[in-house]
């Protein structure tokens, strides 16, 4: 087979053929470690995920019996409409005022450099410190009001809300700068010298400008939310409990990537083959969405 | 004319002051971890945001706890930390940059599957593999600080290829060709020649890897004996997940413990980190 070559990586054969003798040392260490890290643990967990299994050598094929069990899994699907309800309103909130404080800190105010470092400063914390800050601040000031961010699922994902978003607005917020400081300077003079009032020029001018950013910041904020793990364990780790009649229990802010994990290591190791169901479903809608990111990103490429 | 200019300016005075009074709201969490390392273990619930008094100041009660707070040495999980950071970055900045120049120099149908394969990683979450990973890792005995960095350059591979493939496809071919006929080897070409053109990808690779690794908790979790190995989140969160009655006043000084070297690291390189983080957006 032989695939077209684009004109950048069109390749001296001087250069390409003493290079391909050293394959062992350039090119096999990061594949040898890609197979170990990656292809193999890949293709062994959707295999598993057709199997009955406990442990990784004890496996029976069972087809998708599995998948019609993660389906019908009410704590799964409760946890599927909680983290897309969480992405959805995350995305809103980080990306409206990610790009307000983009926009504002590049119109040459006094302190944006300080500003800046402050409101990226919390990415550099890890998700479960982060989140071990919050229950303490959150539970100090609901102990106000007898009660806690655990015994309340409403609360619960306010809070899960307010730490995403004190965490990633920053690192939103940079991706904006970088767009923002990329708006070609004559536009914005010659809509200045037009007449066009602040809001015109931002509507018009800017905002179209910098739709590569929007792109790129939307569906980080979303995939983020979508894969939330670190913070959901850190702070409410599912609770609050419902217990339904049949024994089963639904953790209330219990989201799809913690749901996961609860199911391959939580008491019943029966189950793990129903978690990698559930692991291949999440994939699938990660990977969707993703996707759709790099497409849109790859389109940018072509405009430029 | 002067009036408008005037407006101008008291617009962007009060946008200044709004912005001081949100950096206040936006450091008070971190702010409060400090005030309550001081503080008796039993005033961190129930006065959380009252400051340090004579009767609830713990002096440094708190950090010496922490240091040992569950029968484990702190320092240990900053070494171990440190380790899997460094050595973990260190693999992937090595052989992903070199894994990317030598795909995109010989660019044969095997490279473009590799490439393709760590475009493709890049979309899967984590718990898609993490099960049959934490046992592949047992089996290889990658689960020692010391070996779980090829876990690291497995599946953080291909962020960093993609980002080296992208920035070595800018650079012209025509250097490479004139240090194979000054009679360099690839080997010497790739390190006196490639190398130190790929400085600032390095920088900005680096930067991702290392605030990723670092604060990473499911997969050393997952992979490490966590009797032995505890990085840093594993630490905190084992304290805080499996202890009965916490002490909230040691884990809030463990907690600012791990925040000031973070801190320091990100004062220091804030300039690469920002470009870095500016830079890596592009892959999603």
């Amino acid at each position: 087979m032989k695939l077209k070559r684009d004109s950048a990586a069109v390749n001296s054969e001087m250069i390409r053929k003493p290079i391909q003798r050293w394959a062992p040392l350039f090119l096999i260490p990061m594949v040898a470690s890609f197979l170990i890290g990656f292809v193999w643990p890949f293709f062994h967990g959707l295999f598993l995920s057709f199997c009955k299994f406990r442990t990784t050598s004890d496996w029976e094929w069972i087809g998708i019996d599995n998948y019609g069990k993660a389906l019908t899994d009410e704590s799964f699907m409760y946890s599927f409409g909680f983290t897309a309800i969480f992405a959805v309103v995350s995305l809103v909130l980080i990306n409206v005022f990610a790009f307000a404080v983009a926009y504002a800190l590049t119109q040459k105010i006094k302190g944006a450099n300080l500003f800046r470092t402050v409101f990226f400063m919390p990415n550099l914390i890890g998700g479960i410190v982060l989140g071990y800050i919050w229950s303490m601040i959150f539970d100090g000031f609901l102990s106000y009001y007898q009660t806690s961010i655990l015994m309340d699922t409403e609360l619960g994902f306010w809070g899960l809300i307010i730490l995403t978003c004190w965490q990633q607005i920053g690192y939103m917020m940079i991706i904006y700068i970088a767009g923002l400081q990329a708006v070609p300077e004559d536009m914005l003079e010659a809509a200045k010298i037009d007449g066009a009032s602040a809001m015109q020029t931002l509507f018009k001018v800017t905002i179209p400008n910098v739709m590569p950013s929007i792109t790129i910041c939307t569906f980080l904020s979303l995939t983020n939310g979508f894969k939330l793990f670190d913070q959901n364990l850190a702070l409410t780790g599912g609770s609050p409990y419902i217990i339904n009649p049949d024994g089963t229990s639904i953790h209330t802010t219990e989201m799809l990537a913690l749901n996961i994990y609860q199911t391959f290591y939580g008491q019943n190791t029966a189950s793990r083959g129903v978690a990698q169901a559930k692991a291949v479903l999440f994939f699938i809608l990660v990977a969707g969405l993703a996707l759709a990111q790099l497409s849109a990103t790859r389109k940018k490429e072509v405009q430029q | 004319m002067k009036g408008a200019f005037q407006k101008e300016k008291f617009g962007k005075n009060l946008t200044t002051a709004l912005f001081v009074v949100l950096s206040v709201i936006y450091v008070f969490p971190v702010f409060m971890v400090l005030v309550n390392t001081f503080k008796k273990n039993t005033f961190v619930k129930t006065d959380t945001f009252g400051m340090p008094n004579a009767e609830s100041w713990a002096s440094f009660d708190n950090i010496i706890t922490g240091v040992t707070f569950g029968g484990y040495p702190f320092a240990n999980s900053v070494l171990y930390s440190v380790i899997v950071t460094l050595l973990g970055t260190f693999l992937i900045l090595l052989f992903t940059s070199m894994a990317a120049w030598y795909i995109s120099r010989v660019d044969s149908l095997a490279c473009r599957i590799v490439y393709y394969g760590c475009v493709f990683s890049m979309v899967v979450p984590f718990q898609m593999v993490m099960f049959t990973l934490a046992k592949t890792a047992d089996t290889l005995k990658l689960n020692t600080p010391w070996t779980i960095p090829v876990i690291y350059l497995g599946f953080g591979a291909g962020l960093a290829v993609f980002m080296f493939v992208g920035f070595v496809k800018s650079i012209p071919l025509d250097i490479e060709e004139a240090a194979a006929i000054d009679g360099c080897n690839p080997f010497r070409t790739y390190f006196s020649v490639v190398l130190p053109m790929m400085k600032p990808t390095m920088i900005s690779v680096a930067i991702l890897e290392i605030m990723w690794i670092w604060n990473d908790y499911l997969l050393p979790y997952l992979v490490l004996d966590i009797k032995k190995y505890r990085t840093i989140p594993i630490h905190i969160q084992y304290l805080k997940g499996s202890y009965g009655t916490v002490d909230l006043g040691a884990t809030m000084a463990l907690i600012l413990l791990s925040i000031i070297p973070v801190i320091i690291f990100y004062l220091t390189c804030q300039k690469h980190i920002i470009k870095g983080v500016a830079a890596g957006a592009v892959k999603g």
